[in-house]
């Protein structure tokens, strides 16, 4: 297959590229002791919450950024960043007429309208904009059945017990270095509550957009799902073309009671930069469930098209018996993007699960690396693990790698981890072009095809979505 | 020589048996017929000591001792055989190996020396042409990379080589061509004698003309519903066991 | 730095000594490789690469080193016996860390036919010293000692060992067997250094065994480098079966050249504690490589197998196979890394780890690992940790055979594709019967290492 196709694929635009024009309120450049206690100010906080972001900054202080990734990560001056940016209106919105008609056109052309009777029924969302929220739909709705669906500044007026009990439960402030400086800085997110026995009857969803130019995004998430409890969440994101690269630090926490059951799904689409490796962001992410209750389940779905850099590894920590884990990755890296992701799964209760499947796709002159690890404690007897990972390469210049840890202390265990790396298969190709498919269309068809297993655990709208983004990523990638 | 009362058993708390009673006596042919999923591999399973099922009721006497209380291993030391619905394949064991260690296992419960290497490969040799069975077959692993059609017939040359009291055939016959299951059929009844008995498990009656029962029970829901001479088998055959079903009044 | 300080303390005392007592050749890069040492230190559980193995604490007893290379007082007669029965080798001793010359004892005749084709063997010091252009052309060229603290304190300490030179189209039959003898009345290290150079056409298989004679501390740092020549055929079986009090770190580099095959397969029955280091350079196209080890460790042993395949050309194969059974508290550590360079197309690797924990207090820690920067190639990896097949169990027990010789023969079959990679028919069965002897327990350590010792 001719060159040329290679360079029409790694051309596909990124259509999400523009720039809202919205007046934003930003403080003063860098990080000290100082911007932390403004920001805290700023969102009018209680003062242990200010104390948790000292703690986690003065934290950050002592660490370096982790180098161990396969990943070449260009130096970042954290002095020049600006660590909050709203977009300016006033403070929570009651109602739509109340929001900014230049953010709801954003979201609009993103797809995500915010009129309630314009969405997609059965879908809730917390529209994000430099880690503010702007608005949430379908609150009310949701409030009747107990469940709590805000963002997190309002969680931590309204519910602050909740908050407090919950943050930092599964991800704690010195987990790494992201995580402290998230947990220094962070401006909103989305908090997620779902009572007993309450089945969220429609899916929820947070739309992150990144707009302001210069400033890193640090929002959190926090769902608690309690006994007997059912949530499917769903998390999107992009980011204007700009050509310097901007930080993205979030942090997600999941903690599932008894018997409930949390499904997370993510498509992150952020400004991958251009097809030199101009710009692009930055996504360096720390999203870890705590399977707290017996026979509780959480599943993180992945579909990573998007950022220049990508470090991620949505784990799962099984200490509840019989508890379960799962973790659906498809990461597709083009042009010059590296991506370094996978999962832990950290076995401590009884007769606990997890299943790991990751599709890795790479094309250009990108980097693309699983990374997971397998723990069975010592006490988490009949543990079963079985990880699948794979590896497509599209063309010759671009990098594959699979570095799967597996920590076992425990005779009852059975893990299995299978991995193969291999480059799209020419007699498929050759096959639809005697069928008439042209070869873009093909690797369309065989890429998506070889994604099926990760794209059926999305969410219906989320999965056609995913569809066209990986035709799109890869557009013209055949080598 | 077998004597079952009132057996009841389940897998993972799902009851499969419900109250099994069947007697066998030497020189007998039993069939056990039944629909899918009425319990005949559990059965097979359950006397051969399959710690995946679990036994709730009943008694079980071979030969004037309590079945249900042996290991599987004594099971078999005591003459009774299974040949496997699905043989499994154990890589890196071969075949030699395996039946050496079985053979000797045998002599040693009755007290007997091992058996020499030499006599041992005769033996080997002089069974495997009762089932027509490759040589090269004896030299690979067990069972493994080996055709369904091999896997039976290694079964009854295993069978052959431990000289059983009492057989259970397990859908012998399932995945058989017919050349394969006349082979399988003529070594199970060269094998025949006064002294042993078999019980032989199958779907459909094809099995019974070539391995003629002198009885035939119909297993439904976990219970033997009907009994009766051969004929039953070929009454099955033309009636199908929607028959059953409805004498039943289902 | 305390612990390496005081080698860093005798270094700097006995650098004289120790040139001295070794050869030019070797003596060369010795202060370079010191300095390194200096730098680095003892590799610690902070690097990825020893992330499960505490090498450093190994080094802190007080051992004797012998800088001067006194010879033991040990005739190759007490130890001639050491022969694998049903094959003869040719046959060489290093105790502890000099190669043990035997003036008096006369060659056997296909020696003697074998040297006249050139063949050189035997002392590394010697070698050196006799042919310094040969040596100095192979010697240090492919051990990393910038990057890994163990090779290069090797090669500030190491003075002697074993070489062989097989020249071109020139093939040995005989396994060519080297074992290393530890042998001493105080807690002893030892660091020697093999040389191996195969030309082009050349065939060889080496054995090497480890052997221990006393009951006290022992810690061998042994470094081998293999240059397999443009179609060269080279084998390398290792054996550890030695005692608990043990340490045996083993660093071999091998690079190949166009069409030669490498086998290399290392058995630890018994060891107290092991490191193995492994790094293969696939220099030339349509070479190939198979790496297999297995490893049976109980009570508080510690085995480590870590390996490193760089396909640097185009069209190779490297396959990769190893097994452990962990028992009582021991450690299994398996990690293998394939690198495919960008522009090596048509590489194939594929690796395996297959791995049984007995019990709770055993540990396995796998870490298989694939970098490719090519993309017409078939790799894959496969690792998995669990028990024994309970179908298979059951299937044993229904035909009469109990349940402890049912597992027994379950682990003798899982053993068996590493021992069936063995191409030495003899040292095949051998080691077939160790293994089997080992799982019934009736393999206790080492005083005489077994396949040694009839």
């Amino acid at each position: 297959m001719s060159e040329n196709i290679v360079d029409k694929v790694t051309q596909g635009d990124y259509k999400y590229g523009f720039v809202t024009d919205i007046e934003t309120e930003i403080i003063p450049k860098g990080l000290n002791e100082d911007i932390v206690r403004l920001i805290s100010q700023k969102k009018g906080e209680p003062e242990w919450l200010l104390e948790y972001r000292l703690k986690a900054y003065r934290h950050w202080c002592t660490l370096e950024m982790p180098k161990w990734a396969h990943l070449d990560i260009p130096e970042i001056d954290y002095q020049d960043i600006y660590y909050f940016a709203a977009p300016k209106s006033k403070p929570s919105p009651k109602s739509l007429d109340e929001v900014d008609p230049e953010l709801l056109k954003t979201f609009d052309k993103l797809g995500i309208p915010l009129e309630e009777q314009k969405q997609l029924s059965g879908m809730a969302v917390d529209a994000v904009m430099d880690s503010v929220s702007v608005k949430t739909t379908y609150k009310e709705n949701l409030a009747e059945l107990g469940i709590i669906f805000c963002s997190f500044s309002e969680a931590v007026k309204d519910y602050p017990d909740l908050v407090k009990k919950y943050l930092g439960s599964a991800v704690s402030y010195a987990d790494n270095f992201f995580a402290a400086l998230n947990s220094a800085v962070f401006s909103d997110g989305s908090f997620v509550y779902i009572p007993k026995g309450v089945r969220c009857p429609m899916e929820l969803s947070t739309y992150f957009r990144i707009n302001a130019k210069n400033t890193g995004q640090f929002e959190r998430t926090l769902i608690v799902a309690d006994d007997d409890s059912y949530v499917s969440y769903l998390e999107g994101c992009t980011a204007p073309v700009r050509d310097e690269s901007q930080l993205h630090a979030a942090i997600v926490e999941l903690i599932a009671h008894d018997r409930a059951e949390i499904k997370y799904s993510t498509v992150q689409n952020w400004y991958p930069g251009d097809k030199d490796g101009k710009g692009g962001i930055y996504n360096f992410v720390t999203k870890r469930a705590i399977c707290k209750g017996d026979s509780s389940k959480v599943s993180w779905t992945q579909v990573e098209t998007g950022s220049a850099i990508t470090w991620k590894y949505p784990s799962c920590v099984l200490q509840g018996d019989n508890s379960v884990g799962e973790f659906y990755s498809v990461a597709v890296t083009n042009n010059y993007q590296q991506a370094d992701t996978g999962t832990k799964m950290i076995h401590l209760g009884k007769n606990t699960r997890s299943h790991i499947v990751s599709k890795g796709i790479s094309a250009g002159h990108s980097q693309n690396s699983y990374r997971g690890l397998v723990k069975v404690s010592k006490n988490a007897d009949g543990a079963r693990n079985f990880s699948q990972c794979d590896s497509l390469l599209l063309g010759d210049k671009c990098g594959a790698h699979t570095f799967p840890y597996m920590d076992i202390k425990n005779d009852t265990a059975v893990v299995e981890h299978e991995a193969t790396t291999s480059k799209i298969n020419e007699d498929q190709i050759f096959y639809c072009n005697q069928r008439g498919i042209s070869n873009e269309d093909a690797v369309g068809l065989i890429v998506n095809g070889y994604a099926k297993e990760v794209l059926n655990k999305l969410p219906m709208e989320f999965a056609v979505e995913a569809q066209k983004l990986l035709s799109v990523s890869l557009e013209g990638s055949v080598g | 020589m077998l004597e079952i009362k009132n057996l009841h058993a389940n897998i993972n708390g799902k009851e499969i048996l419900k109250g099994i009673n069947l007697t066998v006596r030497p020189g007998e042919v039993h069939a056990i017929m039944g629909p899918n999923g009425s319990g005949k591999s559990t059965l097979s399973s359950v006397l051969a000591g399959n710690p995946t099922f679990t036994v709730t009721e009943g008694e079980v006497n071979f030969y004037g001792k309590n079945l249900l209380e042996l290991s599987p291993e004594d099971r078999s030391r005591e003459g009774l055989f299974l040949s496997f619905q699905y043989p499994v394949e154990i890589p890196g064991v071969s075949m030699v190996n395996f039946m050496r260690t079985a053979v000797n296992e045998h002599r040693k419960y009755k007290g007997l020396d091992p058996m020499s290497a030499s006599d041992f490969l005769k033996l080997m040799r002089e069974k495997k042409e009762l089932v027509e069975l490759d040589n090269k077959l004896a030299n690979r692993s067990v069972n493994e990379g080996f055709s369904g059609g091999e896997k039976k017939r290694n079964e009854i040359f295993q069978m052959a080589m431990l000289e059983p009291r009492l057989s259970i055939l397990d859908e012998t016959d399932s995945g058989l061509d017919i050349d394969a299951l006349r082979i399988v059929a003529s070594g199970v009844n060269k094998l025949k004698s006064k002294d042993n008995a078999s019980i032989v498990i199958t779907h459909y009656q094809r099995l019974l003309d070539y391995i003629v029962p002198d009885f035939v029970h119909v297993l439904y829901k976990g219970k033997i519903v009907k009994s009766a001479g051969r004929e039953l088998a070929l009454e099955l055959e033309e009636k199908g066991y929607d028959w059953i079903k409805k004498e039943l009044g289902e | 730095m305390e612990i390496e300080q005081s080698y860093i303390d005798i270094y700097k005392e006995f650098a004289p000594t120790l040139k001295a007592n070794s050869a030019e050749v070797m003596n060369r890069n010795r202060d370079e490789a010191f300095a390194r040492f200096e730098a680095l230190g003892f590799p610690t559980q902070k690097m990825e690469n020893y992330r499960y193995t505490d090498v450093r604490s190994r080094f802190a007893v007080n051992y004797g080193m012998n800088l001067r290379q006194v010879s033991c007082p040990l005739s190759p007669s007490d130890l001639v016996k050491c022969n694998v029965p049903g094959i003869s080798t040719h046959l060489f001793f290093v105790v502890n860390d000099t190669f043990l010359s035997c003036p008096s004892a006369t060659l056997a005749r296909d020696m003697e036919e074998l040297m006249e084709k050139g063949v050189l063997w035997g002392s590394l010091k010697e070698h050196a010293e006799k042919y310094p252009e040969l040596v100095a052309r192979y010697y240090g060229k492919a051990a990393d000692v910038e990057n890994d603290g163990l090779v290069a304190f090797n090669a500030a300490f190491a003075q002697d060992g074993f070489f062989l030179y097989v020249p071109k189209n020139v093939v040995i039959e005989k396994p060519v067997q080297l074992i290393n003898v530890m042998h001493a009345n105080v807690d002893m290290m030892a660091n020697s250094r093999n040389l191996i150079i195969l030309e082009d056409g050349a065939q060889a298989k080496f054995l090497v065994c480890a052997h221990t004679m006393d009951q006290v501390n022992f810690l061998c740092n042994r470094v081998t480098e293999v240059f397999v020549g443009k179609g060269a055929s080279y084998e390398q079986y290792k054996l550890e079966q030695t005692n608990y009090k043990m340490n045996n770190f083993g660093s071999l580099f091998v690079k190949q050249e166009a069409d030669s095959h490498v086998i290399v397969n290392e058995s630890t029955l018994h060891n107290g504690f092991t490191r193995n280091n492994i790094r293969v350079d696939l220099d030339g196209e349509h070479a190939d490589t198979l790496l297999c080890g297995m490893a049976i460790a109980d009570k508080e042993e510690h085995v480590d197998n870590t390996t490193f395949i760089n396909h640097n050309v185009p069209n190779c194969q490297s396959r990769e196979l190893y097994k452990y059974v962990a028992d009582d508290s021991s450690v299994g550590v398996f990690a293998g890394r394939v690198l495919v360079k960008e522009g090596a197309q048509k590489t194939e690797a594929y690796q395996s780890c297959k791995n049984i924990c007995l019990t709770k207090d055993a540990h396995i820690y796998s870490k298989p690992q694939l970098e490719i920067y090519a993309d017409d190639v078939k790799c894959s990896h496969g690792a998995t940790t669990g028990q024994m097949d309970d179908t298979a169990l059951f299937y044993m027990r229904a035909r009469g055979i109990s349940e402890k010789e049912a597992k027994m023969l379950l682990m003798l079959a899982f053993m068996d594709d590493v021992i069936e990679k063995i191409s030495v028919e003899a040292l095949r069965s051998k080691i077939r019967l160790l293994v089997e002897k080992r799982f019934r327990g009736e393999l206790s350590k080492c005083s005489g290492c077994e396949i040694c010792k009839e």
